[in-house]
């Protein structure tokens, strides 16, 4: 319906209720999951989805467009997210802490490669819970990376503007939430080999 | 190379930004060293399983009350 992004916000300023609802269709989806993942929580998730799109369309004017309208409301919903965090008083790192290289590279201990089990094996009805289990237990820093970057699908620099990070450190994150995962996943896949 | 110098690269390795050069001489290593080449193919394998499967959908009725608080028709 709007060709660029540019003419969305125009429309959306000019008051027009399709823009609104074009913005909240394409954003809301990754809004949700961001907040999810980083309150853990169904029901503050959505309040922090509410506030991101009250927040966001109440400031619509002062949105410069120097971002995309993703990125800032992205940010919106981290920061939102990061605030009822803190309030909570979470502890933000995870009690089992990998053990890391010199350069802070978690050393993998788990070298059973259970890749090529078919999916209907790893597909089993406890594998949401665990991968949710080991989303949930990787700090708050590592788990916004992963999952702007590998679930969402946004850019190293979308991701990097969104969070406030440079791209260095987008990757560095991302490869340590990777391979934390991967250790968290192992655990869970790897007797399945073994009982193959 | 030893597996602790291609730890850090693995990533950019499964992403596909590595240089050729260096991707020749990660695959060496791993024609030759099982326990990487696990490393290798269960990290590309755990982002694929959160790529595909780690995204939550908003339930229908936070939609619903997404709509109401914008006071905005839900298409």
């Amino acid at each position: 319906m709007y060709a660029t992004e540019a003419e969305l916000i125009a429309a959306a300023r000019a008051g027009h209720q399709g823009a609104f609802t074009e913005i909240v269709e394409r954003h809301s989806g990754t809004v949700y999951n961001l907040a999810l993942r980083l309150v853990n929580n169904p029901q503050e998730a959505e309040e922090v989805l509410q506030e991101t799109f009250i927040s966001a369309f109440r400031a619509l004017d002062r949105f410069e467009g120097r971002s995309q309208l993703g990125t800032w409301l992205y940010r919106i919903a981290y920061n939102a997210a990061l605030m009822r965090l803190r309030r909570r008083q979470v502890a933000t790192e995870s009690l089992d802490a990998p053990t890391t290289t010199d350069d802070g590279d978690m050393l993998p201990r788990e070298f059973v490669d259970w890749s090529t089990l078919p999916d209907e094996r790893l597909l089993g009805k406890e594998f949401r819970g665990v991968l949710e289990g080991a989303l949930a237990a990787l700090p708050d820093s590592l788990r916004s990376v992963f999952v702007l970057r590998d679930i969402e699908g946004l850019s190293t620099a979308e991701t990097a503007e969104t969070l406030g990070l440079t791209e260095v450190n987008v990757k560095v994150r991302l490869h340590r939430a990777r391979l934390a995962l991967r250790e968290k996943l192992s655990g869970y896949f790897a007797p399945m080999v073994a009982g193959r | 190379m030893h597996c602790k110098d291609m730890l850090g690269s693995l990533s950019a390795y499964v992403d596909g930004e590595l240089e050729a050069q260096f991707c020749a001489e990660i695959e060496r290593h791993m024609a030759d060293c099982g326990n990487c080449r696990a490393v290798v193919d269960t990290l590309r394998k755990t982002v694929y399983l959160y790529r595909e499967h780690g995204h939550a959908d908003v339930p229908e009725e936070a939609r619903d009350r997404l709509y109401a608080v914008l006071h905005l028709d839900k298409p």
